[in-house]
């Protein structure tokens, strides 16, 4: 033994002159770092509920719990914390798709409450809750740098813009099996999509099951509740995609695209084997007047619980608005017949050609069916109300689109206006735009106010169409050389209604004009029920623009029911859908009591 | 040996407790620390160990377990628990070995810093360990001091990563995020304040006639030992092995780093302690080399496919790295589903603080179990995965 080694040790009596590590101010609160993973913030203002935090917490630590103030696009739900789980990994807040979830540097939390239940003491909803920590800037964000979800959809490949303005050829490509299989990878499930569909489709389910490369469990779970997924995949407006919770910091699931895929990717001849069910056969028959998506989707669901349905359409085929209003380069027929040939060959009898009240009578109906389902939808276009509207070379754009379908093109001329700024302008304007024709697009409020599909109008500008936006329409004149002269005045937004949104109103002295050869007018359809006479409409009550009904669409004749454009006044596609599933329900509902 | 052994037969101890000779004592397991949640059951001859028994299974949770039926994400939270005071080798290794499946490189920024985070984890653990080893054999102040200094780094931690113990910083994929601005001034100062340290402990137990009266020439590890009980890590090293994953199969960013492998001949308690005081001092330097080199821009994730329902393709792999306790492997096995099917923590305390310790028991004066223990440097959480 060295004496160094006895000697050495003393060395730590040096330390008794230095500034003790230990700090004595025990009573002084260190916060934590500015990153520091402490208790859970919530911005209820962002937060949509989606259920992702739930979803990805390996401690079960979150619940979903209601709460009382929403709003659109929201589950209704808020993640509610039980702090004796939490293992502070903060996968909810990298998670988070909203961004609304983030963590405090606060790390202490003193509660009087010994006699609550536990649970209750260290439960706590962030952002419901107040805690002293609610304001508090610091604590753990997600870096940018580090992203757990793929915010950005995959590109939908398309036709060039060169290509597609000389043609009808379906522009949108459609994914490939790569492509839908990665774009489905991106969805979080949380379902939000579902509650806001009007068909309540089960999207999270198909998603997966594209996911999982099971297509026919696909097309099984998409015709739960859509007779008309080829459709849909090509021209719903989607609605999901506007709640998509991805859609909150980044681009939305294409959810369209990917039922378009679904769709495309089985033939239509094995629909019937993979869709098939037991079907036990009812002894009694239904009439729907209108074999649009509403009178389809009502007669496929019909038939799925066994009873007979006849279908009488005006026009000489299937399909309503879909066949008549939108063009092929969007819904090509071949997409449309696949959906519609399977639910005639399920033994639908269509009657073409046949309108109800000239060909056939109301009461015939009434009397020879046991129920009726009405979905005529929305087929007269609304008037201009402007002086010169019924000059020649003013055409409504329901009519010109129904008479390209028939192959009757009218003769445009050079330079086309369309006015109006809804689907069936933007349609007409990129139809006359197909046919050769400089098209000018007039509507009166803003682009923002637009209620056409923002991708339609995105894809019109990349047409060469020109808009001409906040313009009131005054009237139309023929000029010298037999072309029409267009005249408006320009137009301010104004706030008239507090919560309503603005309206145009027409700057005095204000005139602009534009010489056309054809104005096309799409501003708004509506329809009329002259067709519907005789004593079956004894009970029937009608309404200003429609015939009254519950929300089943039941009338106040029990054996009546309506659906589509004429009662839901949203007018699209999945709306109409949505209601002949429900009418049909409630036509079975009818039916059964009747029997028994 | 003295005639106070019992004798041996077929491999084990016979001995008779009724003849007053021996007597059994428990040690363990009554304390959540390092040496007290694993039980040794000693045979004792006055107060020379002549039998041990390890007994494990007090700290159990399952972790592998509860992996098979965890989505891969949240394994990642799970990880980091299997070792307490050293939680990045883990979080590493899990990462490592997913991608290493899914057949992802990491950017590169990722790889300094995944670096950067397990060499401060081993400066952090080697403290935690100077703190049990010094306080093992009595010498109380020494350890507070390492546990202050621990501290200190971990504050580094809370800094950068956000959280003090469980950092879950290195996800599969990359990590969570850069250094805070003016954090490099931060580990500097700190480090600073453990090399004057080290120097402390220098004077005060390594030149200190009572540690070496009772760490020299206790629980000698034979280099013949080495390989038949599994022997790794800086307790290898103290019988003069050069083995360092670290070196013989660089990962991350190691084969870029200037540094040696450090070894001591003697295989004794004061030899082993020796080689982590040097090591400590390679972390230091090797912290400093990254914070000097490392690229301060670029990418530091890459974002997988969705994890709430990733599929890691079929196979298998094994992944490796250097803790302090020395190598530390991963065995995972994918079937192609959500969940892993079996996952494998080879922590090196299974080894040490079972059959070794059972070896290396016998003969030690009882005062000196703990400081044998602390030697070996065991984690039991790593023990019982």
């Amino acid at each position: 033994m060295k004496l160094k080694d006895i000697l050495s040790p003393f060395y730590v009596w040096k330390r008794a002159f230095e500034k003790p590590y230990s700090i004595n101010t025990l009573t002084e609160l260190r916060p934590g770092s500015p990153t520091y993973r402490g208790f859970h913030k919530n911005d209820v203002s962002k937060c949509i509920g989606c259920g992702s935090c739930a979803e990805i917490c390996q401690n079960i630590t979150i619940d979903m719990v209601p709460v009382s103030e929403t709003k659109d696009g929201d589950s209704g739900l808020r993640p509610r914390f039980d702090y004796g789980l939490c293992c502070w990994c903060a996968l909810c807040v990298d998670i988070c798709p909203t961004g609304s979830l983030t963590m405090s540097n606060a790390y202490t939390w003193v509660e009087e409450g010994l006699d609550k239940d536990v649970r209750e003491t260290y439960c706590f909803t962030p952002g419901v809750d107040e805690k002293h920590w609610e304001n508090e800037e610091l604590g753990y964000h997600r870096p940018d740098e580090y992203e757990l979800l793929h915010l950005n959809r995959l590109p939908m490949p398309h036709l060039p813009t060169e290509e597609r303005i000389t043609s009808f050829i379906e522009m949108v490509k459609g994914y490939s099996r790569e492509q839908a299989v990665k774009e489905a990878d991106r969805c979080i499930q949380c379902g939000i999509c579902t509650a806001t569909c009007p068909a309540h489709m089960n999207i999270p389910a198909y998603i997966k099951a594209i996911r999982e490369d099971n297509i026919e469990e696909g097309l099984r779970i998409m015709y739960e509740t859509n007779p008309l997924p080829g459709v849909c995949g090509r021209v719903c407006t989607r609605r999901c995609e506007d709640v998509c919770a991805l859609s909150h910091r980044g681009e939305a699931i294409s959810i369209r695209w990917l039922k378009r895929y679904l769709s495309d990717s089985v033939e239509g001849e094995k629909y019937n084997q993979i869709l098939a069910s037991e079907i036990k056969p009812q002894n009694k028959t239904v009439a729907i007047i209108g074999a649009g998506p509403g009178g389809l989707s009502a007669a496929y669901y019909l038939l799925k619980m066994g009873y007979s349905v006849e279908i009488f359409e005006q026009n000489k085929a299937a399909g309503g608005m879909l066949r008549y209003g939108i063009p092929e380069y969007r819904l090509p027929y071949d997409a449309m017949d696949k959906d519609i040939n399977y639910i005639v060959s399920l033994g639908a009898k269509l009657h073409y050609n046949t309108k109800v009240g000239k060909d056939i009578s109301f009461d015939e109906l009434h009397a020879r069916f046991d129920s009726v389902f009405i979905s005529t939808g929305l087929f007269e276009a609304s008037k201009l109300a402007i002086e010169g509207e019924t000059l020649p070379g003013v055409l409504y754009g329901l009519n010109f689109l129904e008479d390209v379908t028939h192959g009757k093109i009218p003769e445009l001329g050079k330079k086309v206006l369309v006015i109006g700024g809804g689907n069936v302008a933007m349609d007409a304007a990129r139809t006359a735009r197909r046919l050769g024709a400089d098209v000018v697009v007039i509507y009166r409020r803003r682009e923002i106010d637009m209620p056409a599909d923002h991708e339609e109008i995105e894809e019109g500008y990349e047409e060469n169409i020109e808009f001409h936006f906040q313009a009131i329409p005054m009237k139309i004149e023929q000029t010298a050389d037999n072309r029409l002269e267009f005249i408006w005045g320009n137009a301010e937004m104004k706030q008239l209604e507090e919560g309503k949104r603005p309206v145009p109103v027409m700057i005095e002295g204000s005139r602009e004009s534009i010489i056309a050869d054809t104005i096309i007018s799409a501003v708004g359809q509506s329809t009329n029920y002259h067709w519907m006479e005789g004593e079956a409409i004894a009970n029937i009550k009608f309404g200003k623009w429609t015939i009254e009904a519950d929300r089943w669409g039941k009338s106040s004749d029990p054996k009546v029911f309506v659906g589509g454009d004429i009662f839901n006044r949203v007018a699209d596609a999945i709306s109409a859908i949505a209601d002949g599933h429900r009418s049909a329900r409630a036509i079975d509902s009818f039916l059964q009591s009747q029997t028994e | 040996m003295s005639d106070k052994y019992p004798p041996i037969v077929n491999g084990k101890s016979v001995y008779d407790l009724e003849s007053g000779k021996y007597l059994k004592m428990w040690q363990g397991p009554q304390h959540p620390g390092v040496t007290g949640n694993m039980s040794l059951e000693l045979i004792i001859s006055g107060d020379q160990i002549v039998d041990c028994k390890t007994h494990v299974g007090y700290l159990h949770r399952g972790f592998e377990k509860l992996m098979e039926r965890r989505r891969y994400i949240n394994c990642f939270p799970i990880v980091c628990r299997i070792c307490v005071p050293e939680p990045d080798t883990n979080e590493y290794l899990f990462a490592a070995a997913m991608e290493d499946l899914m057949g992802i490189e990491v950017p590169e920024r990722a790889k300094w810093l995944r670096t950067l985070n397990m060499e401060l984890s081993r400066l952090a653990s080697f403290l935690m360990w100077i703190g049990g080893q010094s306080g093992a054999f009595g010498h109380g102040t020494v350890a507070q001091w390492a546990l202050a200094h621990r501290d200190f780094v971990l504050d580094l931690f809370e800094e950068w990563t956000g959280a003090r113990i469980y950092h879950m910083y290195t996800t599969p994929g990359g990590v969570r995020g850069g250094t805070p601005e003016g954090w490099d001034n931060h580990v500097e100062r700190v480090l600073q304040g453990v090399e004057k340290f080290l120097t402390e402990v220098n004077h005060v137990m390594f030149n200190n006639a009572v540690f070496k009266s009772r760490a020299v020439g206790l629980g000698i590890i034979a280099p013949d030992m080495i390989d038949r009980f599994g022997v790794v890590g800086p307790v290898a090293r103290g019988s003069g092995i050069v083995r360092d994953t670290r070196k013989d199969n660089p990962y991350l960013i190691y084969d870029q780093l200037d540094f040696n492998i450090e070894t001591e001949t003697a295989g004794d308690v004061y030899a082993r302690a020796m080689v982590r005081w040097k090591e400590m001092h390679q972390a230091i330097s090797l912290i400093r080399q990254i914070i000097k080199r490392m690229p301060r821009t670029g990418p530091l994730h890459i974002t997988l496919p969705n994890v709430l329902h990733l599929k890691v393709p079929a196979g298998e792999t094994y992944v490796r790295a250097e803790s302090t306790r020395g190598e530390y492997g991963y065995y995972m096995v994918s079937d192609g589903t959500i969940y892993p099917r079996k996952i494998t923590v080879r922590g090196p305390s299974y080894s040490h603080a079972m059959a070794l310790l059972e070896h290396l028991a016998v003969g030690v004066n009882i005062a000196d179990t703990h400081g044998l223990m602390l030697s070996l440097h065991t984690y039991p959480p790593e023990i019982e995965r």
